[in-house]
């Protein structure tokens, strides 16, 4: 990362500018599966942010040590260490979350969001705006799936927070809840998203080539492209 | 130089037909089956078809002015989708859940994607299948044909699919009492759908497009064709299993109406009969092996997505074009 952010503008940037769900679209599989409701979707929010700044910060503390080619294996094991933390965390003192949540939770250990911030940001950059950084794309992850897991719920099982709402609740639209209804929401989000950001002079989330890619520096295809110009 | 040679863009040769021509032309073939299903489930299918109706115009105009595109309510589409949405529908459907059909059918699917010969899948059918999975009850309320569907608790019953899926081996003599006789299948005089229960009204409206030359008969006829084919051999050769399959559920309509929907299906006779076989395949595997009693309007999505890879299979040559493989050969020869 040549460029200097301040720490506020890492702050933000996962908000809406580089929302990880919404924008670059990562860790799509929890998105759509822990948002039928909003209670395990600001669960499964909160989990992946705790383990994402965590691991943010130690993989950035470490890396000078970590060798380049065993980076890989290396996050994953600092990434299921904090994912074993919160699922105990989570089994011992939130039960019914864990219930809700069930093989997502141990799944944030692929969560690309993470994976992807470790290789992309936390690698290259020092400790303090690692953890600022981890922190923005959790608090960017979270309201994304607030967002969804409140829209699936009110119309899909008629509740908020369990709380029911009259006339929604007698006749909920079950698609809403049902996987298609998750596509359909997470569809129109993005384009709400993309649309925000496109009226604050961002550029429209795209296929820009490799540089946004965190794989880019081992990849194939980017060094052919190198090679050629 | 007494006259200018004009040079203009193609298309040169322009017909007299217009997509509101068309539209109108359909919404002819529609009014037999809508007459039979008031008849058979009184003024609330008139009810039901006009809330339709109004609600898909009013959609499209607002959701063509919202995208700041030419307002397209006057080429009809709009209209034929609420008819055929509502024809989708119990009877008995809360109007309110049949606007929310509508929402999908018009903006979901047509306007998101660009309007009218945009859409990839069929408009009323994605409508109806969502419907479907979000108010299952309320979508297998079969009203019974002649009792009142206003009523909250209007008198249903199992619809002829329901127990044709219960029948062994084609043996349609054992479910006895349960399933209504041939003449009233080919009348409608049985429970299901408002708009598909009465298969002569819809057979004729299908003639009558096919003599306008608004659809093509390719594909009604190999995807009624091939139900008959599979339902025969699944039916060890029964035919009165043959007759109830074909009259029964939403194969007539959907054959006609919806498979053979200009966006959604494929341009050449070649991918047209592609289509059609896909959609008698699908229809008759839900039927005979699947969960659910009725398979029309799933196998008519399904192929409606493979659409465009249907195409690219059927492009024409070029007139005097060899094969790539061919054009090798010869250039080594040579």
């Amino acid at each position: 990362m040549a460029e200097k952010k301040s720490l506020g503008k890492e702050l933000t940037k996962g908000i809406i500018a580089e929302n990880p769900v919404l924008r670059l679209v990562l860790g799509t599989c929890p998105t759509l599966a822990t948002t039928t409701s909003v209670e395990s979707a600001i669960g499964m929010g909160l989990a992946a942010s705790v383990v994402l700044i965590c691991s943010n910060v130690v993989i950035s503390a470490l890396r000078k040590v970590i060798p380049d080619k065993v980076r890989i294996p290396a996050y994953i094991v600092i990434i299921a260490s904090f994912v074993t933390i919160v699922q105990m965390v989570v089994k011992a003192f939130l039960p019914s979350l864990d219930e809700q949540l069930g093989v997502y939770l141990p799944l944030i250990v692929v969560n690309c969001i993470i994976l992807g911030r470790a290789e992309a940001f936390a690698s290259k950059n020092p400790v303090l705006a690692s953890a600022v950084d981890g922190l923005g794309m959790g608090i960017g992850f979270t309201a994304a799936l607030f967002l969804m897991g409140a829209v699936r719920e009110v119309f899909g099982a008629g509740t908020f927070l369990g709380n029911s709402i009259p006339f929604l609740s007698e006749n909920p639209m079950l698609i809403f809840i049902l996987p298609p209804g998750g596509f359909f929401v997470f569809g129109v989000l993005m384009a709400a998203v993309n649309k925000l950001a496109e009226s604050k002079g961002k550029k429209r989330a795209e296929l820009r080539g490799c540089e946004a890619c965190p794989m880019a520096q081992n990849c194939a295809l980017n060094k052919k492209e190198v090679a050629e110009s | 130089m007494a006259k200018k040679l004009t040079v203009s863009a193609s298309p040169h040769v322009r017909s007299n037909e217009t997509t509101t021509g068309i539209m109108l032309d359909v919404i002819i073939a529609l009014m037999p089956a809508l007459v039979m299903s008031v008849v058979y489930f009184g003024l609330r299918a008139l009810t039901l078809t006009v809330v339709c109706v109004c609600s898909c115009v009013i959609f499209e105009a607002l959701s063509r002015k919202i995208m700041k595109r030419p307002n397209t309510v006057g080429d009809l589409s709009a209209v034929v989708t609420g008819i055929i949405l509502a024809f989708n529908l119990p009877a008995s459907m809360p109007l309110w859940m049949a606007v929310i059909g509508c929402l999908v059918a018009i903006v979901v699917v047509k306007q998101m994607f660009g309007g009218i010969g945009q859409n990839f899948v069929n408009p009323a059918m994605t409508a109806r299948i969502i419907l479907m999975t979000s108010f299952p009850t309320a979508m297998a309320k079969w009203v019974v044909p002649f009792t009142s569907a206003w009523h909250p608790d209007a008198v249903t019953a199992a619809t002829p699919m329901a127990v044709l899926a219960g029948v062994q081996g084609g043996d349609v003599s054992a479910a006895g009492d349960a399933l209504p006789t041939l003449t009233q299948m080919l009348l409608g005089a049985h429970g299901g759908s408002m708009g598909e229960v009465c298969s002569i009204a819809l057979i004729c409206g299908g003639l009558y497009l096919m003599l306008r030359k608004v659809i093509s008969p390719v594909i009604p006829f190999t995807f009624i064709g091939t139900v008959a084919v599979i339902m025969l051999f699944a039916g060890s050769f029964n035919l009165e299993f043959v007759a109830y399959q074909l009259l029964g559920g939403g194969l007539m309509l959907g054959a006609f109406f919806m498979a053979t929907d200009y966006s959604t299906s494929p341009i050449n006779k070649k991918g047209k009969i592609i289509f059609g076989i896909g959609c008698g395949l699908i229809t008759s595997l839900i039927r005979l092996f699947g969960s659910l009693p009725e398979g029309v309007s799933f196998s008519i999505i399904l192929m409606n997505i493979l659409v465009p890879h249907i195409e690219n299979m059927t492009t024409p040559k070029p007139f005097g074009e060899i094969k790539e493989k061919k054009a090798k050969k010869e250039a080594n020869k040579a």
